[in-house]
């Protein structure tokens, strides 16, 4: 009897072991090759897909201690692709990004909160073309084995930032709202308890 | 009783499609390497526009033309019986395979068609350039074809009007009784 529950006991503990040794882990090793950051854009009401090819994102999260999450995303403007190489040479000019003056975006948290079962949302500032906006992006949050995968989006103005300007500012032709997805993988490393 | 002149739904489907091809032709002549702005983008969603509804009354003109009574051929030499059949079956064709090869190329360009803004149509392949520039080529190619047949078109109907003096242009005039 004595021996089972024994048994039991060094079972139990070698089955909980992984989840244990997973609370007390901080997904903060981000692979660049697995995440990706895409846009959909509406032209004339067409949807339009493009993505970023370089950016470089920066995590800190615990799902056991969410409150001290942090994330940053560095964006490299140039490595847009817009969904044609026509719409690329366009959109790296002076009245859509204007690379040549400001080459970078950024994405800084000011703090994650836990909206219940795996959804979360992250607040912070944007910045884009000089301009510093407050957003909010509403995410999910999975663990798939020893990896963490964040999904989440939200809805850029981006007049807002002044992208597409003169002719461009209309929003008839090209809608002011751009869906922002992100998809990020971070490894963990164990962090002291 | 024999109709003397092309039914009425015959007449009217003959013409709408007549306009929308002579405004959506040169549109796309017009449009196709303006630089990038929002007039461009305007243009090419009312060129795609329109060639979908080119696309959209086609059944129904080809049903029309299969069922519903026509006036019965005037007499000319066999020949160009023969030339006007050939070119009134090519000009179906490619009324038809002239809008069909501009949404393939649109999707193969990897911008999906949404009729008049508002309905989204299948993308009938997948974004791929090269693909995208084959079929470019395609829809350059057969509205040249299109070109000279609706060019023939108009020569002959002209012919019969103002040398033969037949009936063969007031038979699908939309002013005639």
């Amino acid at each position: 009897m004595n021996q089972i529950n024994r048994f039991s006991l060094h079972l139990l503990c070698f089955l909980l072991a992984p989840v244990l040794s997973v609370q007390a882990a901080e997904f903060n090793q981000v692979q660049a090759d697995k995440s990706s950051l895409t846009f959909v854009s509406k032209q004339m009401g067409v949807p339009v897909e493009g993505t970023f090819h370089k950016f470089t994102t920066t995590i800190a999260f615990d799902p056991a201690r969410v409150n001290m999450a942090s994330a940053r995303i560095d964006l490299n403007l140039a490595s847009i692709d817009a969904g044609s190489q026509e719409a690329n040479d366009e959109v790296i000019g002076k009245q859509w990004f204007n690379i040549k003056a400001f080459p970078d975006a950024k994405f800084v948290s000011t703090g994650v909160k836990s909206l219940g079962g795996n959804r979360y949302e992250a607040a912070g500032k944007l910045t884009i073309k000089g301009k510093t906006r407050d957003v909010t992006a509403p995410f999910t949050f999975r663990q798939e084995g020893i990896v963490g995968v964040f999904d989440g989006g939200f809805v850029l103005k981006r007049l807002d930032f002044a992208i597409g300007e003169g002719i461009w500012a209309d929003v008839g032709t090209v809608a002011n709202e751009i869906q922002i997805k992100f998809h990020v993988v971070a490894g963990s490393m164990p962090v002291r308890k | 009783m024999t109709p003397t002149r092309y039914a009425t739904s015959a007449i009217a489907a003959h013409w709408l499609v007549a306009v929308l091809i002579f405004i959506a032709f040169p549109l796309g002549v017009y449009m196709h390497d303006l630089p990038l702005s929002p007039q461009k983008l305007q243009l090419f969603s009312y060129h795609k526009w329109i060639g979908m509804t080119v696309l959209l009354l086609f059944l129904p003109r080809l049903l029309v033309r299969l069922f519903v009574a026509v006036p019965p051929t005037l007499p000319a030499p066999a020949w160009q019986l023969k030339v006007a059949e050939l070119t009134h079956v090519l000009l179906y064709v490619l009324v038809f395979a002239v809008p069909l090869s501009g949404w393939l190329m649109s999707s193969a360009k990897g911008f999906q068609v949404v009729y008049l803004g508002l309905l989204p149509l299948p993308d009938l392949v997948s974004k791929n350039a090269e693909l995208g520039g084959l079929l470019k080529a395609v829809h350059q190619t057969l509205n040249l074809a299109l070109f000279g047949l609706v060019g023939l078109h108009i020569a002959a109907a002209a012919k019969h009007h103002v040398i033969d003096r037949d009936a063969t242009l007031r038979r699908m005039s939309p002013f005639g009784k």
